[in-house]
């Protein structure tokens, strides 16, 4: 059964359709990207997937025991975080808030996967670094171990790659690609066409709305 | 100095004072990281106007226990400006000038069309600038106060976790299922309460600074939130402290001296963090 599920999907503001008849299935293991050009409605419809709009029309359905809040999701970078005085343990802790539920505190077992996390995105050496001092590939290091600790199965990466230099760049597709390969499904925003086509198990183009091609 | 001081202790009012002072400048310095952070910093300037317009109101009326009218009038207003915030039409801090010189000006039209005592310029001075009203307060003020105080602090340490994930990243939070909007009520009602309280201290036109100094001082030299906030509730509390003293010892207004106070701590922590880079 597919993860997500978008049936004859119409997205858009107070009723203005940006995309209409998106229909697609995501299924566990997929590399999944969405390309287009900006003001597409890319971000729309990311917004949608992860429930922080309604979609106008059409739906989107969750299987699998896939639940809307467990999405791991990669933002683009704020102008709040850029002068933010925060450890990089802090911030990838905060990650857990979903699993918090009704707890006000977080648990040993939340600071140890925090702390997996940190290992499996290499950042270990930067665990009491204050996050605005560090690099834009590592500062994306810290989000990616943050959307980590709230996922365990798919991860929503919005223009991942978005003003890093070539070299961290490609290291950040590499990474990307290996967190697919221990069984994540990734979710990829982007109007990197061709980074995209060497990666990509399947490509969604919004730009022609025409349906799923492989 | 010393003597003077003991005896000055000995005064009951004297030590309301700075029990209250200390606990307001405890409160007040807790939410400013948040507050800077997110771009908020005028709000608390704008919410200061519309308590004073408020509590102009309250003193026209001749009530007796000014907080009835004070503390429900900033709060709705706290959430109106954070709503606005989100949805803006009128842009948020444009939305903030608005009100603050709107509560100003009918505060004071209020006061000078309906006067209560002989002393207009008096009062409205007080107001604004806190004066020595700290000085007359009565236990019940100083219990009113500590109540309300650790209440702030209590909401802030039980919801530290989310305040910090909202703060930090509001679409990651939305996005895995955290109440965004109901965070941001809570906040911004927290704010008022404090708000409320530290026009007490310090007069309505300087509140902001209580809020926002002690955040300063500690982001330019630290590094994570927890110490963050840590050294701003600290260093507001010495900070007030120093000011009610110098102010009780040389008869400086209360309000000024701490905030210069405040204003000295800022300087010393940013060139520091300017040495240390």
């Amino acid at each position: 059964m597919a993860l997500l599920t978008a049936r004859s999907l119409c997205v858009g503001y107070e009723g203005q359709a940006v995309l209409s008849e998106i229909n697609f299935e995501i299924n566990a293991g997929d590399y999944f990207c969405i390309i287009g050009e900006n003001g597409s409605g890319k971000s729309t419809m990311m917004k949608t997937m992860l429930g922080l709009q309604s979609p106008i029309s059409g739906s989107i359905e969750f299987g699998d025991g896939l639940i809307q809040n467990e999405i791991g999701y990669l933002p683009q970078q704020s102008v709040v975080q850029r002068d933010f005085p925060a450890s990089v343990f802090e911030i990838v802790l905060s990650g857990c808030q979903n699993s918090l539920k009704k707890k006000f505190f977080y648990t040993k077992e939340h600071k140890a996967l925090a702390m997996e996390n940190i290992k499996r995105m290499g950042i270990e050496d930067l665990k009491d670094r204050c996050y605005r001092e560090l690099s834009g590939g590592q500062q994306q290091r810290v989000l990616l171990a943050r959307a980590l600790c709230a996922t365990k199965r798919v991860l929503l990466l919005d223009e991942p790659v978005a003003g890093l230099d070539p070299i961290v760049t490609e290291e950040m597709y590499q990474l990307i690609k290996q967190l697919n390969d221990e069984g994540l499904t990734i979710i990829m925003i982007s109007h990197d066409m061709v980074a995209v086509k060497d990666y990509a198990t399947r490509i969604l183009n919004v730009n022609d709305m025409e349906g799923v091609s492989c | 100095m010393l003597d003077k001081l003991i005896l000055y202790m000995g005064f009951p009012f004297v030590r309301y004072a700075l029990i209250v002072g200390v606990l307001i400048a405890l409160c007040s310095s807790l939410l400013g990281v948040t507050l800077v952070l997110k771009r908020y910093s005028f709000i608390g300037d704008g919410l200061s106007h519309v308590a004073f317009g408020a509590l102009a109101i309250a003193t026209v009326l001749q009530l007796t226990n000014k907080m009835i009218i004070v503390l429900p009038l900033t709060i709705l207003f706290a959430i109106l400006l954070l709503r606005k915030g989100q949805n803006a039409k009128i842009k948020g801090d444009a939305a903030i000038a608005m009100l603050s010189v709107g509560a100003l000006a009918f505060g004071y039209l209020i006061m000078n069309l309906f006067p209560t005592s002989s002393n207009i310029s008096g009062d409205v001075c007080s107001t604004l600038f806190g004066s020595t009203s700290i000085l007359t307060l009565t236990k019940a003020d100083v219990w009113a106060c500590g109540i309300l105080a650790v209440i702030v602090i209590l909401i802030f340490i039980l919801f530290y976790n989310r305040i910090f994930a909202v703060t930090f990243d509001e679409n990651f939070a939305n996005a895995v299922g955290t109440k965004v909007n109901l965070y941001n009520l809570l906040i911004a009602t927290v704010i008022a309460v404090i708000i409320v309280l530290a026009m007490n201290l310090v007069g309505s036109l300087l509140i902001s600074a209580l809020v926002i100094f002690p955040a300063l001082s500690a982001m330019s030299i630290l590094k994570s939130f927890r110490s963050v906030t840590i050294f701003s509730a600290v260093s507001s509390m010495i900070c007030a402290l120093v000011g009610i003293i110098i102010s009780i010892l040389a008869g400086t207004p209360v309000g000024s001296t701490i905030v210069a106070v405040d204003c000295i701590l800022f300087g010393v922590c940013y060139l520091i963090g300017r040495i240390k880079g």
